[in-house]
């Protein structure tokens, strides 16, 4: 909310500079977003009247005028505005005057014609993003004054970002009380008198939804001239409020609004059918509104209607059809009290947001109705005229909010703060917020007004002491509580710790969006069902990731895009599938890998990464919880189809995936080299067996190596598995250690060159006993996986 | 004692060939001739060989001794001995020497150089967030606080009703949340972990909760995600002077730096009193800048003592238990800490921006 600090100060004025002011009204919980000047720097403008005026002899536009400007001599000025007239009074520069923007005005000649200064539209005078024509001034201003005075142009606009519990500061009035608060000065609100009644006339007003508007005020003004002006203060104080003026009646409604912080409505009363009724809309029912646009109600919705329509949404905005016109003359205003959970969530459902909902969703004076539909009376008939009707008022006093007085322990106070505050303290802090206190002996019963919808419980209270005294005056303390020995568990291992060892294996850290663009997900697993946002910021961040390659092959693209031929990323976090009618919610770990397998160095043969690169990668992290996983050749629709496995922990549950990006995919993504992909599922990959000593054997131990022949489409993990799952008790350890295709070996086949670690516990292998084995382990190998020894 | 140079070294008549030879001096000047010519130690050792070996030259008159009367023998036997150790002194002499050349010139040979780049795997680093959220945890868990973790897809009542957030709240305004449906929302904050980690335990409790948080706004300083750090102590006698203690003493420590701290009054709805904690703009030291928009002071978070709605949503007697709660934004501390000025670059995950918090 912005407001004037001129206006401000009207009310209450303490003896602190802006800065200090807008210091004390943040550090009160009221931030202060901004301070602007009322208006640009300018001097050297003066209240002019044009006296006489003549066409410009060699132009059509220009006309040389005569401008008294308080000084013994009219002025010579020429001026091309439209608007310019005799006896108009106008802002003139004289020479030497230094507009906005450093535009400095001195003696030149038009089109051959002197001219000693110039006169001003609002736009010179920065005062408005555009103008048509000077700016007019009203006949009473008194000729030779400083613009910069006359205007009260040395003003601050303060602009105040407040807290939606804070409805009470959306005026100035509740500004003001905050202000004198914190000076600990007295002020008084603007009370104004109640109008003459002179008219007879009145509607009726029927409320329908009293729990919904527990006050209805309305009341009757004939005869308004329609053409009256809103006079320059209300104007400017409305303009630095960032209210553009509409019209003498609407001008009204608003500037209450901003003194008060009660919106009102005025209707043209001769556009009105017979009454005035506030009921809840029918379904579907329409309204058109003031803005142009016409919405169709829910049963929720608050209406003011006549006999024949809705004609506005209440709270909210009027409607079109009996708005205000300039040709209004009638006008029937009212002025209510709708409840905050009536009008709650009804402005954003209609995508709409206004200065009246804003207010009545966080709270409104429900005892200031009265006092606020005679100020905009007065206000209205003092500008525009007109014969007062008698307020028509329907209050149900038992639908207006409570106000119960709420405890505040002295003990509570301290124990919250951890400080005592001295109980005169206490109690003028609360009258001078306006708020009825009773002290008690444990401490005090306060009361709160009707402006006040945040103060319900103690803790409220506590809130308006410490704020009031200010958080800075309050102590600090750094006594931390009892604590408990934390653990240090082995059986999972720590995030933390599978972070570094990819950071210490090349991997760069990624932290991805988790939700992704729905096409990318569709490439990478198109099996898999989205979760799906209603609300999406964008179509490229629609849908929640499935997997965590969606967002690493994104960065990894943004990354290649921009001369980067070597990529390691890896990123940590959850990703979403639906399965079963659930959303699942799953800790993942997922990394990727392309260009050169090493970054270029001279000590090393530039080659490209490949799958067992990643796959030793992979493996160290195995290394670090022990876990025995198991490499399948399997097929998965982004990867490729021979260079793919599903990883299996002990349980033969799929911990997760390793492979190269399936070639078509790699194209049609724009990689133009080839990329590798893991992803495991945390849960099932970070559980840890702590160890167990095992002792250590004193005997030697022996290797053999054995060159096998084997079909091609023997794996490795078969013949190991095959050798481990004899169970030979000295068996240590089975290394493949060369692999041949080629000359020698027949096509189909392959030669892998195996070693065999053998080492007793209890006694030295004899040459009998490790042929024994090995022929053993052979036959084995034979049986299941037709190796041959190679000969 | 005879000289040497009397001694004649052809004894017998047998060694007739060798009558050709030299005299002992001359065939000791002759073996350190050969030393002398030996340039490395293979030809020394043909040296040592040919003077020393079984039938060497220096061996050869010593197995004559024996035809001599025991009178000669000593004395000849005392003569040849002498040359022979004055001959195996030198070449002891020079094999060292040519060892300590050999070794010199192997190692000249394997001369590298060392200003190369070092070989293998180059260590990446870790996304500037995690560095940041491991500060902070370390700071809280020095302190005793534990790391809890919470769903980021998360109920409305989590994230919302149980936090004295209401249905129509205005606050829900600030939060522009990101809906599935009716009931699930992606969590607009990590303080749904305080609600999770209450109905379960029972105090004292003292619990940070990092992670994501998603808010449906991106410009330059906003991006639909980001990170969050919750905080929260709960325990008989806790207080707001408690709070500021702990929020004072945390961001000194975070940035290392005595900086001014002050706490501004607040309002959200599951703390009360609340408090916005702005500190001293780093930028510029309180000066004013564009950064802290010429106020010299930074926000950095938000805090306050837990509000007894919130208390018995949770069903904690807020008569018998007190609490503080406290809640940042790890990229705009980090943004802070190494004058980042662009949110948007934490998720582009650029090498050039991730490499340079390696």
């Amino acid at each position: 909310m912005k407001i004037s600090e001129t206006w401000l100060r009207s009310y209450v004025n303490p003896a602190v500079t802006t800065d200090e002011l807008v210091a004390q009204l943040t550090m009160a919980g009221l931030e202060v977003d901004s301070v602007t000047p009322a208006a640009a720097i300018f001097s050297g403008v003066v209240v002019g009247e044009v006296i006489d005026m003549e066409k410009h002899p060699d132009a059509d536009k220009l006309r040389v005028c005569r401008v008294n400007v308080g000084e013994a001599e009219p002025l010579q000025i020429v001026c091309g505005a439209a608007n310019v007239r005799v006896g108009l009074k106008i802002p003139a520069a004289l020479c030497g005057a230094v507009l906005p923007e450093d535009f400095k005005i001195k003696k030149s000649k038009l089109r051959g014609v002197e001219s000693f200064g110039m006169l001003c539209s609002e736009k010179e005078l920065g005062l408005a993003a555009d103008a048509n024509g000077l700016m007019e001034l009203p006949n009473d201003a008194p000729v030779g004054v400083d613009i910069r005075e006359y205007l009260s142009l040395n003003d601050s606009i303060i602009e105040v970002d407040l807290t939606p519990n804070r409805a009470d500061c959306l005026s100035v009035e509740g500004i003001a009380r905050e202000v004198a608060v914190l000076n600990e000065l007295d002020w008084s609100p603007n009370l104004g008198l109640a109008s003459e009644i002179n008219n007879a006339e009145s509607l009726t007003v029927t409320v329908l939804a009293p729990e919904a508007c527990p006050r209805y005020l309305g009341r009757l003004i004939q005869g308004v001239n329609p053409q009256a002006e809103t006079p320059l203060w209300m104007q400017e104080r409305l303009r630095r409020s960032g209210v553009r003026s509409l019209g003498a009646v609407v001008d009204v409604t608003n500037y209450v609004l901003i003194e008060l912080g009660q919106p009102l409505h005025a209707f043209d009363a001769a556009k009105l059918t017979g009454g005035i009724t506030v009921r809840y809309a029918v379904a579907d029912e329409n309204v058109a509104l003031l803005n142009g646009q016409s919405i169709k109600l829910d049963t929720e919705s608050l209406v003011i209607a006549d006999d024949k329509q809705a004609l506005a949404l209440a709270g909210v905005m009027g409607g079109s059809e009996s708005a205000v016109s300039d040709s209004t003359q009638d006008i029937f205003l009212e002025c209510a009290f709708f409840t905050p959970l009536t009008i709650a969530g009804k402005a954003r459902q209609y995508g709409l947001h206004t200065d009246s909902s804003h207010r009545f969703e966080r709270g409104v004076d429900f005892t200031l109705q009265a006092r606020a539909i005679e100020r905009a009376t007065q206000l209205i008939v003092d500008i525009a005229g007109g014969s007062v009707g008698a307020i028509t008022e329907v209050t149900t006093e038992a639908a207006l909010p409570n106000r119960d007085a709420v405890l505040l322990r002295k003990s509570r106070l301290e124990k919250t703060l951890g400080i005592a505050i001295a109980d005169e303290r206490v109690v003028s802090i609360f009258q001078r917020l306006g708020l009825a206190v009773e002290t008690l002996a444990e401490g005090w019963k306060v009361k709160p007004t009707g402006f006040r919808f945040d103060i319900a419980i103690e803790a409220d209270l506590i809130e308006e002491i410490a704020r009031i005294v200010g958080y800075n005056n309050l102590p600090n303390s750094s006594v931390l509580m009892r604590s408990s020995l934390g653990l240090a568990t082995e059986s999972v291992l720590e995030l933390d710790r599978v972070k570094d060892l990819f950071v210490d294996r090349g991997y760069q850290e990624a932290i991805t969006y988790s939700f992704v663009d729905e096409e990318i997900q569709q490439t990478i697993a198109p099996n898999d069902e989205v979760v799906r946002l209603k609300n999406p910021i964008s179509a490229d961040m629609a849908v929640m990731r499935t997997t965590l390659w969606c967002g690493l092959i994104k960065a990894a693209l943004h990354n290649t895009n921009r001369q980067q031929t070597r990529v390691r990323l890896f990123e940590t976090g959850l990703r979403f599938v639906q399965r079963d009618g659930e959303t699942q919610q799953e800790k993942m770990l997922a990394g990727l890998a392309l260009g050169s397998a090493y970054t270029e160095q001279w000590g090393e043969k530039t080659r490209k990464v490949d799958f067992f690169d990643v796959k030793a990668d992979v493996e160290a992290l195995f290394g670090l919880t022990g876990c025995e996983a198991q490499f399948i050749p399997a097929e998965q629709t982004a990867l490729h189809p021979y260079q793919t496995a599903e990883i299996r922990n002990k349980d033969r549950q799929s911990i997760g995936w390793l492979g190269m990006l399936h070639p078509n995919l790699e194209k049609q993504l724009g990689f133009d080299s080839q990329v590798f992909l893991f992803e495991l599922a945390q849960d099932l990959v970070l559980n840890k067996t702590p160890a167990k000593f095992k002792p250590l054997s004193k005997y030697p131990s022996v290797r053999r190596d054995l060159a096998l022949l084997v079909n091609d489409d023997i794996t490795a993990s078969q013949l190991i598995d095959c050798i481990k799952n004899c169970n030979e008790p000295s068996l240590q350890d089975v290394v493949i250690f060369d692999i041949y295709r080629g000359k020698g070996v027949a096509e189909g086949c392959k030669s892998i060159a195996l070693s065999i670690t053998l080492q007793n516990d209890v006694q030295t292998l004899t040459d009998l006993e490790i042929d024994a084995i090995v022929s053993r382990l052979l036959d084995k190998l034979t049986q299941k996986t037709g190796a041959k020894l190679r000969e | 004692m005879q000289s040497r140079d009397k001694i004649p070294l052809f004894l017998t008549q047998q060694h007739s060939a060798h009558f050709m030879s030299p005299s002992l001096d001359e065939l000791l000047a002759q073996a350190l001739q050969a030393l002398a010519t030996a340039t490395d130690l293979m030809q020394l050792d043909a040296v040592r060989v040919h003077y020393l070996g079984k039938k060497g030259l220096f061996t050869e008159p010593m197995k004559e001794l024996g035809k001599l009367d025991p009178e000669q023998r000593r004395t000849v036997g005392q003569v040849i001995n002498q040359a022979k150790d004055s001959f195996q002194s030198e070449l002891e002499a020079k094999k060292i020497a040519l060892e300590s050349a050999a070794l010199s010139a192997r190692l000249a040979s394997e001369r590298i150089d060392v200003t190369l780049a070092g070989r293998g795997q180059a260590v990446a680093g870790l996304h500037l967030v995690t560095t940041t959220l491991r500060r902070i945890n370390k700071i809280f868990a020095s302190v005793g606080f534990n790391v809890v973790e919470g769903p980021e897809i998360e109920d409305d009542y989590h994230n919302f009703e149980a936090l004295n957030i209401p249905a129509h709240h205005p606050a829900r305004a600030m939060h522009d949340t990101f809906y599935f449906d009716a009931h699930r929302v992606l969590r607009t904050h990590t303080s749904p972990v305080q609600i999770r980690v209450m109905e379960s335990e029972t105090p004292p409790l003292k619990v940070i909760a990092p992670g994501r948080v998603y808010r449906c706004d991106s410009d330059i300083t906003h991006t639909p995600m980001f990170h969050q750090v919750e905080g929260f102590l709960v325990d008989t006698h806790v207080s707001f002077a408690d709070l500021k203690g702990v929020v004072y003493e945390f961001l000194r420590a975070f940035f290392e730096k005595d900086i001014q701290v002050r706490f501004r009054p607040s309002y959200f709805p599951f703390t009360e009193p609340s408090a916005e904690v702005d500190i001293e703009c780093v930028i510029c030291g309180g000066e004013g800048c564009r950064v802290c928009s010429h106020t010299g002071w930074l926000e950095v978070m938000g805090c306050g003592m837990i509000h007894p709605e919130v208390f018995k949503s949770v069903g904690i007697d807020s008569e018998q238990y007190s609490g503080f709660a406290f809640g940042m934004g790890v990229e705009r501390l980090a943004m802070l800490r190494y004058g980042i000025n662009d949110l948007r670059l934490f998720f582009e995950n650029d090498l050039k921006f991730l490499q340079q918090f390696n």
